[in-house]
């Protein structure tokens, strides 16, 4: 699984990246996670408010920290999607 | 119909003026501190504690409602709703979006890219990105509080008129060139809009405040106290002679003073009120508020990074003549309007 972390690098960026490692941590769950932090990149993706999370190439959110439950959501359905 | 009027008026007086709190904060510093608010130490420190009590009172339950309302329109969807409209009809949706869609300096770029690959003219997004700082649904009720409903509207209107002009003289110049070239080799996504819940919204609206009172508390305590100098320590005819009407140049000093400032409405409030108390006109106050919220560095900074300079400036001088010229107008109605 391949998740990144969209966003310059604001406050809230952070907090969604722990969240994530937060998560997978709990779930016993193995990805490859990466920020990306060029403007450039970030609108390639469509996101216009950071940050934004995305698995497998697939924007999930964008502008919100996601609560842990919900995020727990997100991960564990692209868990099973394999 | 009068009683109707008189709730009304109880409502305003209690709920956003907060003339309860005047008066606890009075008794406050007379009864605690044995100091008259009639005098000059009294009296700033009776401004400080009302002042700051107020703004924070007022910045946690506007933004927790704003954000809830602001939930509904992410930037995606707005891109979306604007790119079905042409003409003049854009500017003025894109004005009016403006205001209720999230906004800070950091996300003026995303958005600006989002808006240029998605095909809208150039003239809808420089709208979008005049009224989104300048207005917001939070803006106008703050002002009812402060300064009574006649100029919030005015503030509000005046506002949206100037996003709508300035976007639509940016469109006519053609400027597209001046766009940074990467821009428009990005190519539009459409991204789907995750709908959120309503507990999401709620934990949305909750963190939006938590962050905005951690971004902006300084420049309030600031303002609040730089409110509370003018106030009660600089003399009527200082402020009469250096933006009063005694100086015809007032609004420009004003709105020159305004424009490297960056801080949000929040912190300028404060000042604001302190030299609308002084007799400052009504004009030079909404040219120095407007020029601190729609132009600042790092505002201008961030958008040196997706537009070449001679956008830049022609951006920065239209919305600077613009606030410069409705300082004037108001300024000027005021005397037959009172």
């Amino acid at each position: 699984m391949d998740i990144k972390i969209l966003g310059p690098g604001c406050a809230n960026c952070s907090s969604l990246e722990k969240l994530v490692f937060n998560v997978l941590a709990e779930l016993n769950a193995d990805a490859n996670v990466s920020k990306v932090t060029d403007f450039k990149e970030i609108a390639s993706y469509g996101v216009m408010s950071t940050p934004a999370l995305v698995i497998d190439g697939q924007v999930k959110f964008s502008g919100v920290v996601p609560s842990k439950a919900k995020m727990t959501e997100i991960i564990t359905e692209a868990i099973n999607r394999g | 119909m009068n009683i109707a009027t008189q709730i009304f008026g109880w409502l305003n007086d209690q709920l956003l003026r907060m003339t309860w709190l005047w008066e606890s904060v009075r008794l406050l510093v007379e009864k605690v501190f044995g100091l008259s608010i009639q005098e000059r130490l009294g009296g700033s420190i009776h401004f400080f504690i009302y002042d700051t009590i107020k703004i924070f009172i007022l910045l946690s339950v506007l933004i927790f409602g704003i954000s809830y309302i602001q939930s509904y329109f992410p930037p995606e969807r707005t891109k979306k709703i604007l790119g079905g409209i042409k003409g003049i009809r854009g500017n003025i949706v894109g004005a009016l979006l403006g205001t209720i869609t999230p906004f800070c300096s950091c996300s003026s770029i995303p958005i600006f890219i989002g808006f240029t690959s998605a095909g809208l003219p150039l003239g809808v997004t420089f709208s979008f990105l005049i009224s989104s700082p300048l207005v917001d649904l939070a803006s106008l009720l703050l002002l009812m509080s402060f300064f009574g409903a006649k100029i919030a509207v005015a503030y509000v209107v005046v506002g949206l008129v100037l996003a709508v002009i300035g976007g639509t003289l940016i469109d006519k110049l053609g400027l597209e060139e001046y766009v940074e070239g990467y821009i428009r080799e990005i190519e539009s996504v459409e991204s789907s809009i995750v709908e959120m819940t309503r507990e999401e919204r709620i934990s949305y609206a909750k963190e939006q405040v938590k962050a905005i009172i951690k971004r902006v508390w300084l420049y309030v305590l600031i303002g609040v106290g730089i409110g509370a100098v003018i106030h009660n320590w600089i003399p009527q005819s200082i402020i009469e002679n250096v933006v009063g009407a005694n100086n015809p140049f007032a609004v420009i000093l004003a709105t020159v003073v305004g424009i490297p400032m960056y801080a949000d409405i929040f912190g300028t409030l404060p000042i604001a009120e302190a030299l609308f108390k002084k007799g400052v006109g009504a004009g030079t106050i909404l040219s120095f508020m407007m020029a601190v919220t729609a132009l600042s560095l790092p505002s201008l900074i961030m958008l040196s990074k997706v537009v070449k300079p001679k956008l830049l400036a022609v951006f920065f001088t239209i919305v600077t003549v613009g606030i410069i010229i409705i300082g004037y107008l108001f300024n000027a109605s005021s005397y037959f309007i009172g």
